[in-house]
């Protein structure tokens, strides 16, 4: 027990010593404080609560689904904690703040992919399933097979997912309170190390509900303070937004040549129309396909419904998460448009191109703005939420990729399930801490890269391989090995393949082009502008130009550093000159491959087993007969 | 470990009570499915293909697009309370009464 206390002490010595490696970030540097002492805050209550936890974790039940005892009421709140990243907490507001209804329309697939959650796979897996997704498809076909490539495929899924977040993460903690990136890298491992390896799945979800609550809180009390001036009526609130000047100066910064002949009032309203950032439908609706599918082949997320007793708790559970997840992204809503009429487009991309800083600095604004000691704590009390939703849900990453590692490799096909329970929890530990490292270590390595895709990855291949698989396996009598494992390899590959070949990624002529058009429109306005200072008279004229001059030469010098950094190269990582599959999101074609794999593998394989054993997983899934009794604590 | 060799897992899947929860489920499962991917993909079809119509103002500045993304979130959450609430009055019940069966036999066995 000491080694587990001196753990934690350094966890929080490590929390402490980032406060003066201090750069610049959203929250002004003499307010930085009450960042640290509402995160301190946070972690305190949370290391409690792993410290409380830990004592509960005996066995390998424990660890890896809290022994089966979460309600279905907690159980949703964790859900929502698991699966509300900083990248929908900020990033989807950010999305509202910049471009208004492309931003909210993308909302929505999140919450639908809950209804596939909700109606084919909650429930049965809770009824068959035991710890992982392996279990599930290693049920009726063999063992072996089964176990290595749902593993593997969590492995896959769950280290994409994880470097988006550790990466993002970094990024956001920079960005935003301005401790350095390593820093942030290593204080959200350690203490996402600290909270599954002492604490388990009954320690992460916990530290899940409680993200989730103050994610939830802080949103609400947003909104409420952005909606009362406008007595909470909608077309009232939408009104100010659209007649806002900073809001019809971004839509018509948006369009470019095209808002020319716009009145303001038309590019107010324009701000709550379709087409300013999704441009192809296709790929909407590629992306769409990935996130309704890819949800419910989320390893985390699957884990999450072995955590509850009955199948009964396991719907109630996702009822809950639907009722939370969907109030959030309407609150989003408010968010975004509060934020884009408040501060302003140019002030949020002034602090993060992206858009991500939109809701803290709304919280900012709305206790009284940069300078105010209320806006600040507002701020801080945002920026500490959004730490703490990065470390919630790296937590429940690692615990996936953990017990993929530890209970279906080492376990179930190493060892071929001949191990003690304590030889169990003790694997599931190591592999705990070595997914706890892999995730630093690809973290900092991974600095300054371009992730974003790598959650788009993440949901393309849960949606092409794992879906297809479990969906198959649980519905379909002829699936059998064969068809799990080519449809493992099918989906998994054909995601990854379309995506590596997809404009994702960088390519260098194209990003050499688009500068060079910036370098030349700079060097046609300094032109311009030089000889309107020559003809200027005026010293206010004068003065103006000079500051254009000094504008342009600064952007020009920008475009050229860039080009200078491109150099000689000419291809993409993959070799590409240009993309070869115009899609973003590979869901549209690598979708409809992983299900015809695993229908091609089912029918060219004989597999007596699997056909065997459909009638024991047919009506277990529909019954629950025979699911264990939760573990009284 | 559970010991699921002591059931007859044929038998019960062969009996009329299991074979009728069965029917019930798919036909209500899959036709909620459908449907709700369905109105969900007409949000980005109609968004790309006809945004003329999402321009359509009806209460102030609220326009078509707005109403019917809201309404998706108004769907899926009435989705879930459907099912829920036929999964708990219908499907639940006809579960038990074959577990009860079952676990019935079982003891009988013994």
């Amino acid at each position: 027990m000491s080694a587990r206390r001196l753990t934690l002490a350094g966890a929080f010595a490590l929390a402490a010593i980032s406060t003066p490696a201090l750069a610049q970030g959203a929250v002004p540097e003499r307010f930085r404080w009450l960042t640290f002492v509402v995160f301190g805050a946070i972690i305190a209550v949370t290391m409690y609560v792993t410290y409380v936890a830990a004592k509960r974790v005996k066995t390998a039940s424990d660890f890896y689904v809290a022994g089966g005892g979460v309600s279905g009421l907690q159980n949703g709140w964790a859900i929502a904690g698991d699966y509300l990243s900083a990248a929908s907490f900020l990033g989807i507001a950010g999305l509202i703040s910049l471009y208004g209804y492309d931003g909210f329309m993308y909302s929505v697939g999140w919450l639908v992919a809950y209804i596939t959650v909700l109606l084919v796979i909650a429930e049965p897996c809770r009824n068959i399933g035991k710890y992982t997704l392996s279990d599930i498809l290693a049920y009726r076909n063999n063992q072996k097979a089964a176990r290595i490539v749902g593993a593997l495929s969590t492995i896959t899924v769950s280290t994409f997912y994880l470097t988006a977040q550790m990466v993002g993460g970094g990024v956001l903690v920079k960005t935003l309170i301005g401790i350095d990136y390593e820093i942030s890298v290593m204080v959200v491992g350690i203490l996402m190390l600290g909270y599954v390896l002492f604490g388990g799945m009954v320690a992460t979800t916990w530290v899940q509900i409680i993200k989730a609550i103050l994610l939830v809180t802080a949103s609400i009390l947003l909104v409420i303070f952005t909606w009362t001036p406008y007595g909470f009526s909608l077309p009232g609130y939408l009104t100010a937004v659209v007649g806002d000047a900073k809001v019809q100066a971004q839509v018509a910064a948006l369009l470019g040549d095209a808002a020319k002949n716009m009145t303001p009032e038309q590019l107010g309203q324009r701000f709550l129309e379709p087409g300013l950032y999704l441009k192809n439908p296709i790929d909407q609706i590629s992306l769409g396909m990935a996130l309704v599918l890819g949800t419910a082949g989320m390893p985390h997320i699957l884990m999450r419904f072995f955590t509850v007793p009955t199948a009964q708790a396991a719907r109630k559970s996702v009822i809950w998460a639907m009722a939370i997840i969907g109030g959030f992204y309407v609150l989003t809503l408010f968010l975004g448009t509060g934020a884009a009429m408040n501060v302003g487009a140019a002030t949020i991309r002034g602090v993060d191109p992206g858009g991500n800083m939109a809701g803290p600095l709304l919280a900012q604004w709305i206790g009284g703005g940069p300078e105010s000691m209320l806006g600040n704590l507002f701020l801080a009390f945002v920026a500490a939420v959004a730490f703490a939703t990065i470390v919630a849900v790296v937590a429940g990453l690692v615990l996936a990729a953990a017990s993929a590692m530890a209970h279906d490799l080492y376990v179930g096909v190493i060892r071929e399930d001949h191990v003690t329970p304590q030889e169990q929890v003790r694997a599931a530990r190591i592999a705990t801490v070595i997914v706890g490292a892999m995730a630093i270590t690809i973290g900092i390595l991974a600095k300054g890269q371009n992730v974003a895709h790598l959650v788009a990855l993440a949901f393309a291949v849960a949606s092409s391989a794992n879906l297809p698989c479990v969906l198959l396996t649980l519905f379909w009598k002829r699936c059998n090995t064969g068809g799990i494992v080519l449809g493992m390899i099918v989906g998994t590959l054909a995601a990854i393949g379309l995506v590596l070949i997809s404009p994702n990624l960088s390519y260098p002529l194209a990003i050499k082009a688009a500068q060079e058009k910036i370098v030349a429109a700079e060097s046609a306005k300094l032109t311009k502008f030089g000889a309107d200072l020559t003809a200027a008279t005026e010293a206010p004229a004068q003065g103006k130009l000079k500051a254009d001059i000094a504008k342009s030469e600064k952007a020009k010098a920008a475009a050229e550093a860039k080009i200078k950094e491109i150099g000689n190269d000419r291809t993409s990582i993959v070799g590409l000159e240009k993309p070869a599959f115009d899609l973003r999101n590979p869901g549209l074609i690598s979708i409809p491959l992983g299900f015809l794999a695993v229908i091609l593998g089912s029918l060219l394989y004989r597999d007596k087993r699997a056909e065997d054993m459909w009638d024991e997983l047919y009506v277990r899934q529909n019954t629950g007969l025979l699911l264990a009794k939760p573990v009284a604590h | 470990m559970v010991d699921t060799t002591q059931v007859d897992w044929k038998a019960i899947d062969s009996r009329p009570e299991f074979q009728e929860l069965h029917r019930k489920k798919m036909g209500f499962l899959w036709g909620l499915m459908i449907f709700s991917m369905v109105y969900y993909f007409l949000l980005p079809i109609g968004a790309g293909y006809f945004p003329e119509l999402y321009k359509v103002k009806v209460w102030g500045p609220v326009n078509v697009g707005i109403l019917f993304a809201l309404s998706q979130f108004i769907v899926a959450w009435g989705i879930a309370y459907f099912y829920a609430t036929r999964a708990s009055t219908v499907f639940d019940p006809m579960a038990a009464a074959i577990v009860a069966d079952a676990e019935k036999r079982m003891g009988g066995k013994k």
